[in-house]
């Protein structure tokens, strides 16, 4: 991991040199090693501060949106998650595909610090990542994890190691981590009772605070005007009232983004509240798959989404409603 | 608890303007009884409701909501009612992998021609919410009278 900092520091300079890009969008340090924020770089401001380290977890592609009307040239790190919601994006002709330069690293997953400090460490000064496990120097001594114990959540259900659209790569040959079926935990919730699910959805969505953060960092979010932010629609962003309001939030939420969400798993990610917003995204990605045929969006750019199409032999709404069983 | 027998659901109906709606005008016309809990939203297409309405139907009390479009096919602004299909199939699927009573949820093809169809569809699903009881699970107790 190290190794890649440098090699894309150099590469990047490089390429505000010779004036290939005018801005760099990457990370910038923090106080500690695992607090490192999404930054903007430009010729002038060098690359003082940068840093890639395995705590770079965020999808960087939602950046490039504001910038769509910029005639600067961005340079942008995606790892292979988020080169999906790059083709989303492109798809969606929300950002500017000429005016981009895609740096693809190659990932062998990122790490949770909330998970780090769950196993008792503190006082971190520094973290060693070896893929395949990570030693951790605190000011009470040295460790050695196992990285997949670490891993956030969204990599122990990596989509692959396969960069899906870049300019060039650095770090090729890196194995994502092995994972567990995606679709395991809907699977669990299918297989309860309706009052059962009803119960784990009540506990979950009564914890959201209606911040704004799942929809805010979701690169399938780009509406100009955010429902919820439209005082004239009546569900504009404000805490959920009642109980009705935290489902229909969170219904519309993923309804919005159905058969575009490229499950980057950044929602679910960022939720101060822990909330397991994959579990609806991945339920419309499961039906979808079932009812209309496999489909992963971002797998490439300007595929059609499955809900602006339509075949004369779909199934029927009534086969759900007349469904038996729990 | 109410008794099941005097249960009075609130049934939203929407209905698109060039098939259903007039598939209901002609079950009135032909005297074709369906039940007054059955309230009729007239939309230009069955691909004009939004899931949003039908959240809401249900957070302003509605017990059953049953959107009613043209056959597959015959939609008037041809395809209307295809995205319609995987739209809802999906929406209510997600509804009912909240825990929320499946039945509460249809879609019904109905003509203009079918004012049989029509009271037929609306007498069965009115039965079905009666069945099913009063919507507690996803609306606002303070929209219930
Ligand atoms: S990030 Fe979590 S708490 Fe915030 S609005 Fe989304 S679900 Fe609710
Ligand atoms: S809904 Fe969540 S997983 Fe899907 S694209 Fe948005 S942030 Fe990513
Ligand atoms: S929640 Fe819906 S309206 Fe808001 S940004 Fe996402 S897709 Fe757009
Ligand atoms: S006009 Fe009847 S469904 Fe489109």
């Amino acid at each position: 991991m190290q190794g890649l900092e440098l090699k894309l520091k150099e590469r990047l300079q490089k390429l505000l040199d010779d004036g290939t890009v005018d801005c760099v969008i990457g990370w910038t340090k923090g106080e500690f090693i695992y607090d490192v924020t999404p930054a903007i770089f430009t010729k002038e401001s060098g690359l003082d501060g940068f840093v890639y380290n395995s705590f770079c977890g965020a999808n960087l592609s939602k950046y490039l949106v504001s910038q769509i009307t910029s005639d600067k040239k961005f340079a942008v790190i995606l790892k292979p998650c988020d080169t999906y919601s790059m083709n989303q994006l492109i798809t969606e002709h929300r950002v500017n595909r000429e005016n981009i330069y895609i740096i693809g690293v190659g990932c062998s997953g990122h790490i949770d610090i909330d998970k780090v400090k769950a196993q008792g460490v503190s006082g971190i000064t520094n973290v060693i990542d070896n893929d395949n496990n990570i030693i951790i120097n605190s000011i009470y001594g040295d460790s050695k994890i196992e990285k997949a114990s670490v891993l956030l959540s969204k990599c122990q259900s990596c989509k692959g190691s396969e960069l899906k659209i870049s300019d060039e790569i650095i770090g090729e040959g890196i194995k994502t981590p092995t994972c567990d079926e995606r679709f395991d935990g809907v699977k669990k919730l299918e297989a309860m009772t309706a009052e059962e699910r009803f119960a784990f959805w009540k506990s979950e969505l009564s914890k959201c605070i209606r911040c704004n953060a799942c929809r805010n960092i979701c690169p399938a979010c780009t509406c100009r005007t955010c429902v919820f932010d439209n005082a004239r629609s009546n569900v504009a962003a404000k805490a959920n009232a009642t109980e009705f309001e935290e489902k229909m939030f969170h219904i519309i939420r993923a309804f919005h983004v159905a058969g575009r969400c490229t499950d980057c798993g950044e929602c679910s990610r960022v939720c101060p509240q822990s909330i397991p917003l994959h579990l609806l995204n991945r339920k419309f990605i499961k039906d979808i798959n079932e009812f209309y045929g496999d489909y992963q969006a971002g797998e490439e750019s300007n595929q059609r989404n499955p809900l602006v199409n339509f075949t004369e032999s779909d199934i029927e709404a009534t086969v759900i409603s007349d469904k038996e069983g729990k | 608890m109410q008794e099941v027998k005097d249960f009075k659901p609130t049934i939203v109906a929407f209905c698109c303007n060039w098939c259903s709606y007039a598939g209901a005008d002609l079950a009135g016309s032909s005297r074709l009884s369906y039940p007054a809990d059955v309230k009729i939203i007239r939309v230009p297409c069955s691909g004009r409701v939004n899931p949003m309405f039908i959240l809401k139907a249900f957070e302003r009390g509605a017990d059953g909501v049953i959107i009613c479009g043209c056959h597959p096919g015959d939609c008037h602004y041809s395809t209307g009612n295809y995205y319609t299909r995987r739209r809802l199939a999906l929406l209510y699927s997600m509804l009912d992998y909240m825990g929320i009573e499946r039945g509460r949820t249809r879609v019904e093809w109905v003509s203009a021609a079918e004012g049989v169809k029509f009271s037929t569809v609306m007498n069965k699903f009115v039965e079905d919410i009666r069945a099913l009881g009063e919507c507690v699970k996803l609306g606002d107790i303070r929209c219930k009278d």
